[in-house]
């Protein structure tokens, strides 16, 4: 088990390390004098000189890169250059929007598609089946900032249930945030769900097949009992692969959805950067959510030797 | 009984017409083709010229589709922007598919430290999914359609990349290909003419499925104005409009959402049709 973990946490570090060089490259090398784009064309040269001074651009990139990746491991993120505060700060009152919404939408993924597999899968071929892969095809093919769209018609403009945008905050109480957060939640898990529930009848019909299934059929346990406590159990491991692979579009969701419903998390706050030209901010936050998306697929490798005991030999299976 | 062997596209023919989803499928890709060829010579009125006396309307006999809040005619607006969604999922496909291919071939051929290098690089693409990376090249260049290309392009790479490794790595333990060996061919050349040809059918159908997936992620990136930029119809874009006029018009958010999800869905359809047809094996074990 150390040496499975070992070779995992090497090549955690080396594509975080890798990463981060490329995001470098790309938002400070390439550009030439990030500054100048930052300012504009009509930047006066002391304006410019001063935040080529507090960007530290005229050191050399090498020093530069350095310095960066100690403030990103010491949680020194720089200061934003058009809010005037710590980006760490930014991203921490964002992230109290952001995370709950990712977490909110994995569960309610989850919720959604486990059963619905299972349930495809023990009724293969029959209607209940058919009815389940024909949600999934529609789910996969629905953009989610569309499907967001249709929900805000619904339930806010049509019925007028739920707001249609905006975020209350957590301070005006838990059900009021909630509330704002329910429809983008919805919005994000959807998509998830489709792929999900697919992953999960197509291993569950795999397991089912299995010789131990069988037996414990034998044994003369319960169609229901064989399915949840063998044939389930033993279907874990590729759902839980394509739960980490689904990280990343989940990412990708939450920065569109965000800005489908105008709530200030993450997703956000790129955008606004992108737009005021903070590139100080652009480059620290691309860095964090490539990070989230390296340090998630880590801990799904991990997962599997918690899963499966017969992947700790110390042989890395692909 | 005949003699004569039928062509393998017949066979794909008669067996294809009995699954509904690929005749569906076909025909959705087919029509969607259509619309933008035919929208390059002519479509029902001139995509930019704006009609604000006719803004918003409904669906009408003169137009199909009812009009956007400056007039323009919105299947218009559709069909020209079936031409953007399939040109750039199709050229960033294409550089997935061309960049990812022969790195996975290449890591299948070589192994060791070659293979490891490719794998690293893999891992550390999939960091960057396309939003990240328009993201980054928007911060820098501004905003177009040549972001999605790339961004859509470079995290189609990994994705060929491991396909075409994971494939084709039994075969190069296959007789036939030991056979090549002995008879004295390079590696370069088995690649090109023994693993390439045996892992095509697999390698086109995940074409298809990445190119339903570059139609949605091409769509998010003009809709949150990373990519198309107006006045170009793009589908994405058609949407974000569509939002700010929700209560006036709701229509105009209904029909873009329902060409791109037709698009999608008939894409998939095709491609699981397609996967049924060129590797019965797999034939709906998934």
């Amino acid at each position: 088990m150390p040496l499975f973990v070992l070779q995992r946490l090497a090549a955690f570090v080396i594509t975080l390390l890798a990463a981060s060089l490329v995001v470098f490259l790309v938002m400070e090398v390439l550009p030439g004098d990030p500054a100048a784009i930052m300012l504009g064309l009509n930047a006066r040269p002391d304006t410019l000189a001063a935040l080529r001074q507090q960007m530290g651009l005229d050191e050399p990139a090498a020093l530069r890169y350095l310095a960066w990746i100690g403030g990103l491991v010491t949680g020194d993120l720089g200061t934003s250059y058009t809010y005037g505060v710590p980006v760490w700060e930014l991203v921490r009152q964002r992230l109290a929007l952001s995370l709950p919404l990712a977490l909110i939408a994995i569960c309610l993924s989850t919720l959604i598609a486990i059963p619905l597999g299972v349930l495809a899968a023990a009724k293969r071929n029959q209607a209940a089946d058919v009815g389940v892969m024909g949600f999934t095809q529609l789910g996969v093919a629905v953009p989610n900032f569309w499907f967001a769209i249709l929900l805000i018609l619904l339930f806010a403009v049509h019925w007028r249930l739920l707001p249609a945008g905006g975020f209350a905050g957590w301070d005006e109480g838990f059900w009021p945030a909630l509330q704002t957060l329910i429809l983008p939640a919805l919005a994000l898990a959807l998509p998830q769900a489709a792929i999900l529930a697919r992953v999960t009848r197509s291993s569950v019909l795999e397991t089912l097949g299995e010789d131990y299934v069988r037996t414990a059929r034998a044994k003369g346990l319960t169609r229901r009992a064989a399915l949840w406590r063998h044939a389930v159990r033993n279907a874990r491991i590729p759902v839980v692969t394509i739960m980490g692979l689904q990280f990343s579009f989940l990412l990708a969701g939450t920065i569109i959805i965000e800005n489908v419903f105008y709530l200030p998390g993450l997703g956000r706050l790129i955008f606004q950067a992108i737009a005021q030209h903070d590139l100080i901010v652009v480059k620290d936050l691309v860095m964090l959510l490539a990070a989230a998306v390296v340090v998630v697929n880590f801990i799904v490798d991990l997962l599997y030797a918690v899963l499966d005991p017969r992947l700790r030999g110390g042989r890395h299976v692909d | 009984m005949s003699t004569e062997p039928t062509a393998p596209w017949r066979d794909y023919w008669t067996r294809g017409r009995r699954s509904i989803g690929f005749v569906i499928g076909v025909a959705i890709t087919l029509l969607l083709v259509a619309a933008a060829l035919v929208s390059l010579l002519w479509t029902p009125y001139a995509v930019d010229v704006m009609d604000i006396p006719a803004k918003l309307q409904g669906p009408s006999a003169d137009h199909w589709l009812g009009t956007d809040q400056f007039g323009r005619d919105v299947l218009s607006r559709l069909m020209a922007g079936a031409v953007n969604s399939l040109t750039v999922s199709l050229v960033a496909v294409g550089i997935g598919a061309g960049r990812g291919v022969p790195l996975g071939a290449l890591a299948a051929a070589r192994r060791g430290s070659v293979e490891e290098v490719v794998m690293r690089f893999n891992d550390f693409t999939f960091a960057f999914p396309a939003l990240l990376s328009a993201v980054m090249i928007t911060a820098i260049l501004g905003p177009g359609a040549v972001n999605s290309i790339i961004a859509i392009g470079i995290f189609n790479i990994p994705v060929f990349a491991r396909l075409t490794r994971g494939a084709s790595l039994p075969l190069w333990r296959r007789d036939f290909v030991l056979a090549a060996r002995v008879a004295g061919k390079g590696r370069t050349r088995i690649t090109a003419e023994h693993i390439l040809p045996n892992i095509a059918s697999l390698l086109i159908v995940q074409m298809t499925i990445q190119f339903a997936l570059a139609i949605l992620a091409e769509a998010g990136l003009s809709y949150l104005g990373l990519g198309t930029q107006p006045p170009a119809p793009s589908w994405g874009k058609m949407l974000n409009e569509a939002q700010t006029l929700m209560y006036l018009a709701p229509q105009l958010a209904i029909f873009p959402g329902l060409a791109i999800m037709a698009t999608v869905l008939g894409l998939n359809l095709l491609g699981d049709g397609l996967r049924d047809l060129l590797d019965p094996r797999l034939r709906r074990a998934r």
